[in-house]
C-alpha cells in the first residue's frame, strides 16, 4: 500500500491507534522512501532498519494490547547530534565517525518512551555549525524543492527528510536558527522552544547558553504533539527549567482574535528580498483577517545580534569542543610523536574547516587581553538585545517577521565567504540570544521556492506561538505543499 | 545580490581589513586551541578570522556603560544543587569501548615522562 507518507504525524498516530494500519507497514513504507531518495537528498547519515522494524513490531503488540502511548508506532528520525545508545552518533564530523553513543539523550529516551520508532539519524552541518548543511563530513544535504540548492542548516537533513515526506517528523536543534532557517527553506514547520524547555542531556554541545532542541514537522499541530512528548524537566541538564509542560495539542484551538502582533521593524530591512517580504506581508494580512491586531515595534539593538552571536557562540564552542582530544573517544591521528602532537593532529585532522574557524575565533576572543573587548562586550550587548525583547513583550503578545532574508540559495554559493553565510541567520539569532521560543511556518513561494514566516513569543509561550501558527494553517494550505516528485 | 553591508553599515565587504592577523598570530591561536594546521590552511584563516573580527568590531558602537553582561538567557534562575550522594554507576568498560587505545582499564597515550 502507498500514500501513507502524505498523512500528517497526527493522522498517522491516530490511524495506528485505530488499527487502520500497522506500525511495521508504516515503517517499511517510510524506510523504502528513505532508501529511494538517499542518493538525491543525502538526508540521512545512518538508517537503523533492523532496530526500527523490531521496535515497530513491539509497537504493534502494544497497540493490540491497548497499552499505547501518544506516539506508539509513529516513525521519526533524530538529528545526528542526539546520542542514541548503541547507534553511531557522528554530529556530522569525522571526529565522531566511529562513535557509538553509550546512552540515549533525554529527548531520544522520552520519544522512545512515548512509543515513537526511530528510523535513522539525519545529516547536518558538522557540530551544527553552519546554515546550509554543506559542512557535513558525509557530504551536503540537498533541498527537495531543487537539488541544486541547500536545504538550510544546520538541521538540513531533518528538514529535507520531512519536506520530502521521507519521515513525518524529526528532531532538530537550534543555536542561531538551525531549526527555523531550514524549516523556511524547505517549506515546513519548525519550533525552537524556550531555552531550558527541552533537555540538552545527550545533545552534543555547541554553544551551551544558546543550544535548544526542537522539532521539524509538516504542521504546527504535529509540532505540538512531538514537543509535548519531548519537553520537560530533566535533572541531568543543569539548565533545564522545572516548569510543567502544558498540553500543546489541547491549546492549539486557542482563539486568535485580539492577539497583539508586533511587526519587527528591524526585520523588514534593506537586506530582505522584496519577494520574500511580499509573501510575509500577505501572511500578516491573513492574521489581520483572523482578528489579530498588528502594530510596528522597534528593537533598536537587534541589528547587532549577528556580531554578538559570532563572539558568544565561538567562545562557547571553543570551550565545549576541547573535550575532543583523541584520547577518550573519537578520532585519533596515526603515529603521534608526543601528547601535544596527538591532541593537535587528532583535532586538526578530525575537525572540518568551519569548525576549526569557530574554535579559533572563540580561542582568540577568550584569550588574555581580548576577553573584555570581545567576549564581555558581546555579553553586554546581548543584555541590551534581551532588554529590547522584554520591552516589546510589554505591549505585544508575539512578534512576527520573516525567518530568512531570501529563499534557498545554491550549493557552494556562500561557502567561500563565512560572513555572508553567517548573515543567513540575521532574523533568527535574536531569539537564541534572549532564549525565546520561535516557530517558522511556510507562508508562500518565490519562484517555486518556499518562504517562512517567523513567530517569536515570550519565555515559555510555546502554546501561544504554536496556536498562532495553527490558526494560520487552518485557513491556508502552504504547509500541505509537497515538493514536485515527492507527493 | 543582497547588500547586507548596507543594512548594518558594517564595512565587511571583501577587502583587506585594517587589522589583518599575521601568520604568526594564526599559528599562535591554533597552538592555543591545539589545532594542527597545514601550511595551506593558515592564509585561509588569516583572511577569514581577520574579516570576522572586523565584522564583530561593530559591537564597539553600542553604548554599554553600566550594562551587566548576560551569560544566561533566563536571568534570575539560580544554579540547581542536588544532594551529595553517589548517582553514577561504574560503566567504564562501556565508555572505554569508544576509546582509541585502552589497556587494563586505562587510556593509553604517548609517553609523557621519560
Amino acid at each position: 500500500m502507498s500514500g501513507w507518507h502524505t498523512g500528517t504525524l497526527t493522522e498517522l498516530a491516530a490511524g495506528l491507534r485505530a488499527r487502520k494500519f500497522s506500525s511495521v507497514e508504516l515503517v517499511r513504507a517510510f524506510l523504502a522512501r528513505i532508501d529511494a531518495n538517499q542518493a538525491t537528498l543525502n538526508a540521512f547519515i545512518s538508517v537503523t532498519r533492523e532496530q526500527a522494524l523490531a521496535e515497530a513490531a513491539a509497537a504493534d503488540r502494544a497497540l493490540a494490547a491497548g497499552g499505547a502511548g501518544a506516539l506508539t508506532g509513529v516513525p521519526i528520525a533524530h538529528k545526528d547530534i542526539f546520542c542514541t545508545q548503541g547507534v553511531r552518533t557522528t554530529c556530522g564530523s569525522r571526529m565522531l565517525d566511529n562513535f557509538v553513543a553509550p546512552y540515549d539523550a533525554t529527548v531520544v529516551a522520552k520519544l522512545k518512551g512515548a512509543g515513537a520508532v526511530m528510523l535513522g539519524k539525519t545529516n547536518m552541518d558538522e557540530f551544527a555549525m553552519g546554515s546550509s548543511s554543506e559542512t557535513s563530513f558525509y557530504g551536503p544535504v540537498r533541498n527537495p524543492w531543487n537539488p541544486q540548492l541547500v536545504p538550510g542548516g544546520s538541521s538540513g537533513g531533518s528538514a529535507a527528510a520531512v519536506a520530502a515526506r521521507l519521515i513525518p517528523g524529526a528532531t532538530a536543534t537550534d543555536t542561531g536558527g538551525s531549526i527555523r532557517q531550514p524549516a523556511a527553506l524547505c517549506g515546513i514547520t519548525g519550533i525552537k522552544p524556550t531555552y531550558g524547555r527541552v533537555s540538552r542531556y545527550g545533545m552534543i554541545a555547541f554553544a551551551s547558553s544558546l543550544d535548544q532542541g526542537g522539532v521539524l514537522t509538516a504542521s504546527a499541530a504535529d509540532a505540538a504533539l512531538l514537543l509535548r512528548e519531548m519537553a520537560g524537566f530533566d535533572a541531568n541538564d543543569s539548565t533545564s527549567v522545572d516548569t510543567p509542560v502544558p498540553d500543546y495539542v489541547a491549546a492549539l484551538e486557542e482563539p486568535l482574535a485580539g492577539l497583539k502582533v508586533g511587526l519587527l521593524r528591524e526585520f523588514f530591512d534593506k537586506g530582505l528580498d522584496a519577494h520574500n517580504e511580499q509573501r510575509v506581508r500577505e501572511a500578516l494580512k491573513v492574521y489581520e483577517q483572523l482578528g489579530a491586531r498588528l502594530t510596528e515595534v522597534s528593537l533598536p539593538n537587534l541589528p547587532l545580534s549577528v556580531p554578538v552571536y559570532y563572539v558568544v557562540a565561538p567562545a562557547e564552542c571553543s570551550s565545549n569542543l576541547a573535550r575532543f582530544d583523541g584520547v577518550r573517544f573519537g578520532y585519533r591521528c596515526e603515529n603521534p610523536r608526543d601528547l601535544t602532537d596527538l591532541y593537535s593532529r587528532s583535532r586538526g585532522e578530525g575537525f572540518g574547516t568551519e569548525v576549526k574557524r569557530r574554535i579559533m575565533t572563540g580561542t582568540y576572543v577568550l584569550s588574555a587581553g581580548y576577553y573584555d573587548a570581545y567576549y564581555l562586550k558581546a555579553q553586554r550587548v546581548r543584555q541590551l538585545i534581551n532588554a529590547d525583547f522584554t520591552r516589546a513583550f510589554g505591549s505585544v503578545d508575539v512578534l512576527m517577521g520573516p525567518t530568512t532574508p531570501t529563499p534557498a540559495f545554491a550549493i557552494g554559493a556562500k561557502t567561500s565567504d563565512p560572513i555572508t553565510m553567517y548573515l543567513n541567520d540575521i532574523y533568527t539569532i535574536g531569539a537564541n540570544l534572549a532564549g525565546l521560543p520561535a516557530v517558522s511556518i511556510p507562508c508562500g513561494f518565490v519562484q517555486g521556492l518556499p518562504v517562512g514566516l517567523q513567530i517569536v513569543g515570550p519565555h515559555f509561550s510555546e502554546a501561544r506561538v504554536l496556536s498562532a501558527a495553527h490558526a494560520f494553517q487552518r485557513v491556508t494550505d502552504w504547509h500541505t505543499r509537497v515538493p514536485p516528485g515527492y507527493a | 545580490m543582497y547588500d547586507f553591508a548596507l543594512v548594518f553599515s558594517l564595512r565587511h565587504a571583501r577587502r583587506e581589513p585594517p587589522m589583518a592577523l599575521t601568520r604568526e598570530q594564526i599559528a599562535s591561536i591554533a597552538a592555543l586551541a591545539r589545532l594542527d594546521l597545514t601550511a595551506s590552511e593558515i592564509p585561509v584563516y588569516q583572511d577569514s578570522l581577520s574579516r570576522i573580527l572586523d565584522f564583530v568590531g561593530a559591537l564597539d558602537r553600542a553604548q554599554t556603560t553600566d550594562v551587566v553582561p548576560m551569560s544566561h538567557p533566563l536571568p534570575g534562575l539560580s544554579q540547581r544543587l542536588r544532594p551529595d550522594v553517589v548517582s553514577e554507576q561504574d560503566r567504564h568498560e562501556q565508555y572505554q569501548a569508544n576509546a582509541p587505545q585502552v589497556a587494563a582499564g586505562l587510556y593509553l597515550v604517548p609517553k609523557v615522562i621519560e
